[in-house]
């Protein structure tokens, strides 16, 4: 049983089990083999690729009009709950049907946690790489903003602005992501120093590298685990926050279908029809729970030395 | 050591003056003061009586430096909404949100710190599993759905507590759990790792060989150790914890200052909003600045950055 492979140089050669053995399995299958080993990645990586497809292609799966109202069907129950199959997972208030809320849903909720977490990761990496990278007085004043950020309670700040400039969708994105660069800074920053103290680095200074390309090319690559981490963090930080202002009625603004604007609308029947407040809210912890999952999964993976 | 105090407090200074300022401007975000004062329809003559009454015509430095040294002396000028002065009505709220935030933070300490522990002598066990399964869901459950599920199953299921009001402990109980469910993880971890690091380390098997019992092992000897990083965490979880009460306090209509900064928001009573900001600022800087210190005092290594 022998297998074709190519070796560094490109030129394919013939590995037979001996050397196999000998050699043990390259990097590439030793990561494919974490990956494929590591269950919590795996179920986080599967619910979240779900989710997204539901999301993408809501106008396809949803069975009504998210914004349909019908006061004649309002809060049917959901089929399991003895309604009838033409609205699964029931009605609200107004009539609404329920799954397809949770459908389109999905799509706020996902929208805010990518683009907060790219308008979070473009600061915080920034300020982290820089202040990790000329040290000095720029770490001083990088390492000062993370101190005022972290002062400022976030939840607070978020809703104090989204109720000055109204609740939209946009509003509510922005100011989540320019709230939350704190970890990326403090994470990039701590790498980049490590990083920076390598040889390798030395080596390219020495032939004569600028220092762009040294950032792009040496630096970047080798704190790219570490960032992607920290984006599943904050990308689920960031829906919970907008689930959390929503909730609050301060954050996106009926009639969009947020969960977190489907639990705070279903808490004035929670007694009588529970299912209203508890379907949303387990979707998004559904959802956190697998975004944090495959964080945490994707670090024991690309750089398991950080493991706790 | 009095150096790193001092230097430590300047960067506190510094901080507090930087999130005043910030707390400050958000008066100027919702574009001119004067005619959100004035109300709607006043007229020209109105906004300009306004706006000479409240200060808004001087430069903005002026009326920082005005309102900080007002504020410092405790007064954040009066609420839009109440007409009384923002300090006596965030002073009764205060004590509300500082012992919920108590309660919250010796709750998540208490179930933590022993989870932790447990879970590092034992690591891969079914209760280090329990108590990792513990700290995932409780980094994921969104808190208002949390309390929400509580209020539904204790307070109307079973009536065993009353789902809203501040009038005796029994209010508390439900968001002490929640508040301090949404810090326990992170102190949870810290403690299982500062565990496992201090148990594989050369005075543990010096302790265990000179016969000492497995549970002063523990305790006298892990324990002692691992405990360092973690006092830091709490005290910026504390912080946090106060800043995020705002959402505990509106599940459970507990009257403390952030059911009152959630109120003061939604009525755009601009001067309360900002006290509370700077105020929630003001603890979680002065937690980290004892944190800090406390640290460098146990641990002389920490003096030097």
């Amino acid at each position: 049983m022998t297998q074709t492979v190519t070796n560094p140089t490109g030129a394919a050669f013939d590995r037979d089990p001996l050397l196999e053995q000998i050699l043990g399995p390259t990097p590439g299958q030793m990561l494919r083999r974490r990956v494929l080993g590591h269950q919590g990645l795996l179920i986080g990586g599967a619910v979240i690729a779900l989710l997204a497809l539901m999301a993408i292609f809501a106008p396809l799966i949803a069975p009504h009009d998210p914004f349909a109202q019908s006061l004649m069907n309002r809060m049917e129950p959901p089929v399991f709950l003895g309604g009838s199959w033409e609205h699964p997972l029931g009605t609200d208030h107004l009539g609404r049907d329920y799954l397809s809320r949770l459908i389109y849903g999905a799509r706020v909720s996902l929208l805010i946690g990518v683009v907060a977490a790219v308008i979070s990761g473009v600061i915080g990496t920034t300020m982290g790489v820089a202040a990790g990278y000329f040290g000095g007085r720029v770490d001083a004043v990088v390492t000062f903003l993370i101190n005022v950020r972290l002062a400022m309670p976030v939840v607070l700040v978020a809703l104090a602005v989204v109720a000055i400039l109204g609740g939209s969708l946009t509003v509510v994105t922005t100011v989540v992501g320019l709230l939350l660069w704190d970890r990326f800074a403090v994470v990039m920053r701590a790498s980049t120093r490590q990083v920076r103290a390598r040889e390798y680095v030395a080596a390219a200074r020495a032939v004569g590298a600028s220092t762009p390309r040294i950032l792009l090319t040496e630096i970047m690559p080798n704190i790219a685990n570490n960032l992607i981490v920290v984006v599943t963090l904050e990308m689920a930080h960031a829906i919970l926050i907008e689930a959390a202002l929503s909730f609050l009625g301060l954050g996106v603004q009926p009639p969009t279908p947020s969960w977190g604007l489907m639990v705070s609308e279903g808490k004035t029947m929670m007694l009588f029809e529970p299912w209203l407040v508890l379907i949303p809210g387990a979707v998004l912890f559904t959802l956190v729970l697998a975004i944090n999952l495959m964080g945490d999964g994707l670090r024991d993976v690309t750089a398991p030395e950080n493991r706790n | 050591m009095i150096n790193f105090v001092l230097r430590r407090l300047g960067l506190a200074l510094l901080v507090s003056l930087t999130v005043s300022f910030l707390s400050f401007m958000l008066i100027f975000l919702s574009g001119d003061p004067a005619v959100a004062i004035a109300g709607e329809g006043a007229s020209m003559a109105d906004i300009e009586a306004v706006r000479s009454q409240y200060g808004f015509d001087r430069p903005i430095l002026v009326q920082y430096f005005a309102w900080l040294g007002q504020a410092v002396q405790g007064n954040f000028g009066n609420s839009y909404y109440f007409n009384l002065p923002v300090t006596d009505l965030v002073a009764d709220r205060l004590s509300v949100t500082v012992k919920l935030g108590l309660c919250g933070m010796g709750f998540a300490l208490i179930t933590a710190i022993p989870l932790g522990v447990i879970a590092a002598m034992r690591p891969n066990s079914i209760v280090d599993r329990t108590a990792l399964l513990f700290s995932v869901v409780g980094q994921a459950i969104p808190s208002f759905w949390f309390g929400l599920i509580l209020i539904v199953v204790f307070a109307v299921q079973l009536r065993w507590l009353p789902a809203s009001g501040t009038d005796s402990w029994k209010n508390f109980v439900m968001p002490t759990i929640v508040l301090g469910y949404y810090a326990m993880p992170a102190i949870m971890r810290l403690t299982r790792a500062g565990m496992l690091d201090v148990l594989n380390s050369d005075f543990i098997r010096t302790a265990r060989a000179k016969g000492s019992s497995e549970l002063r092992v523990m305790f006298k000897h892990g324990l002692r150790n691992a405990i360092i990083p973690v006092v830091s965490l709490a005290a910026v979880q504390m912080g946090f914890m106060l800043g995020g009460s705002i959402v505990v306090e509106s599940i459970f209509a507990l009257n403390g200052a952030g059911y009152l900064a959630w109120e003061s928001i939604a009525r755009n009573d601009l001067p309360t909003v900002q006290a509370l900001i700077l105020i929630f600022s003001m603890f979680y800087i002065v937690f980290t600045l004892i944190a800090d210190v406390l640290n460098a005092c146990l641990d002389p290594r920490m003096r030097s950055s």
